[in-house]
């Protein structure tokens, strides 16, 4: 999106490609991320229900995984899930 | 054939919408808008207008309406004054950001507190920088004509911005003048169908008025303003085709008995007329003096004023609007801007007068004229000079 400049602006700033946010990295914005604990997941798929930018998908095991591509680190699904299978850390410090 | 008939300005504004075969309106009554809507509805009511009337509940929800419609690709209109054009605000950004044409009559009225129902220009120089075309007009005539020509702007496919036309509460809205209503075929020939280029399809579907962040907002906002900008060949184009085919011109600047005037005033809207009897009875005293009328506000005409304005030693602005805490009022600081460049230019001299729907009498334009070359002498006036206020 950064190389688009003032001569590629369509009329009315219209999106003719349907979907066309799916290509927006809401993933830069992230200052911590979700750092997932499998042995605590009981695959209830709640944080998949609740994470507001789809960014949590669910494995062909029933396991989720966080798309970093799209995850803002907001800390919903920290809250959300009730194992406590999320933690979330500062960026820079998941690996602690 | 159109005929000459005695009509209420406002109903006038009506048939011209009819006459345009607009497909939806959509409006909240307010005074002085009333009669505008409040006719329109009764047109299409009585079936001689194929249109859908949406009564909406507020302003803000007209002005939605009109987004969608417009959006559709329907030939789109509405109608406000004053709070009401407060109350939709928001919205009207989003018609000319998203490029969506439609048109708006704005019967000019003051804005509260103290409420008053009555003209001035408080409301327009509210919305002054929504990007719509918005023209003033001076009488009934003018204001029929413009909403005729308003559409063909708007929808024509190298202009694709609304357009507010502006006619002043009361003093044009509810007065009962001399009108040339053109007869369909005449309108039909001039305006062809809307063909809005990107309309809402389920076939091909588009999103508008999409999120921008940091990244493109800058860009978007640019090329929206150059797209403004270079209109203004369009909308002249518009003004002489309108000429040619009807039989009366407009121009984005125009002047009266101004060649060779020493100094000059500037109206916008109805009191235009009572300031040229001003000028007539100037005339007949020696004064040299003449008239320029703005009847382009945006985009603003720079050139045709710089034009009109060349050679004269004084020029004397009248706002109708307070610019509160600010350099006067928004016309006169406009015009001072504009002219500022300029090498040689006449000293700007802004004055504030006929708020809230006070009349202002040819004698007190006399005086004005007369004042105002008194001021212009000392090379500059106070910041806000605000007339006929009893002290
Ligand atoms: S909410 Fe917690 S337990 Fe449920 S699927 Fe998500 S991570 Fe697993
Ligand atoms: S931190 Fe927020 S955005 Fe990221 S996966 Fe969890 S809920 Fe979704």
């Amino acid at each position: 999106m950064a190389e688009i400049t003032v001569k590629d602006v369509k009329t009315g700033f219209i999106v003719d490609t349907p979907g066309g946010a799916k290509a927006y990295r809401t993933g830069d914005w992230r200052s911590q991320r979700p750092v997932y604990d499998q042995d605590r997941c009981v695959k209830c798929g709640v944080c998949y229900l609740f994470c507001p930018d789809s960014a949590i998908k669910i494995k062909e095991d029933g396991y989720v995984e966080v798309d970093e591509f799209y995850c803002k680190g907001c800390g919903i699904c920290a809250k959300e899930c009730w194992t406590g299978a999320f933690e979330m850390k500062p960026l820079g410090e998941e690996k602690k | 054939m159109g005929k000459r008939i005695g009509i209420e300005v406002s109903l006038a504004v009506s048939e011209a919408v009819k006459l345009c075969n607009t497909d939806v309106v959509a409006a909240y009554p307010i005074t002085p808008q009333t009669h505008i809507v409040e006719h329109l509805s009764e047109i299409i009511a009585d079936g001689e207008l194929d249109a859908e009337f949406i009564c909406v509940e507020s302003e803000h929800s007209a002005m939605s309406a009109c987004l969608g419609s417009a959006a559709a690709g329907a030939r789109t209109f509405t109608a406000t004054a004053g709070q009401g054009l407060e109350l939709m605000h928001e919205a009207v950004y989003l018609a000319s950001s998203m490029r969506l044409p439609m048109v708006m009559a704005v019967a000019n009225r003051a804005l509260s507190a103290p409420l008053s129902v009555w003209g001035d220009h408080s409301d327009v120089m509210a919305v002054r920088d929504t990007g719509w075309i918005q023209v003033f007009c001076e009488d009934g005539q003018e204001a029929f004509d413009h909403i005729i020509w308003a559409f063909r702007v708007a929808e024509d496919n190298r202009v694709l911005f609304p357009v507010m036309v502006h006619l002043d509460g009361f003093h044009l809205t509810h007065v009962v003048e001399p009108i040339y209503i053109e007869d369909r075929e005449k309108v039909d020939s001039f305006l062809p169908p809307n063909r809005f280029p990107l309309p809402l399809d389920p076939k091909k579907p588009v999103s508008m008025g999409t999120f921008a962040p940091p990244v493109i907002y800058t860009e978007i906002k640019k090329a929206q303003e150059d797209a403004f900008q270079s209109i203004m060949p369009h909308i002249v184009e518009c003004w002489e085709k309108f000429g040619k085919h009807f039989g009366r011109s407009y121009k984005p600047v125009e002047t009266y008995r101004a060649e060779d005037a020493e100094t000059l005033i500037m109206t916008m809207g109805s009191y235009g007329e009572t300031a040229s009897v001003a000028i007539d009875t100037l005339r007949a005293k020696g004064l040299k003096v003449g008239q320029v009328k703005l009847r382009l506000w945006r985009p603003f005409p720079f050139k045709e004023l710089r034009d009109a304005v060349k050679g004269a030693k004084n020029l004397i602005v009248l706002d109708r609007c307070i610019s509160s805490g600010g350099p006067g009022g928004p016309v006169a600081s406009e015009v001072r801007s504009a002219l500022y460049d300029e090498p040689v230019r006449p000293v700007v001299v802004g004055y504030i007068s006929g708020l809230g729907g006070r009349d202002i009498l040819p004698e007190q334009f006399e005086a004005m004229i007369e004042r105002g070359i008194k001021d212009a002498a000392k090379g500059r006036t106070e910041r806000m000079v605000i007339l006929g206020a009893r002290e």
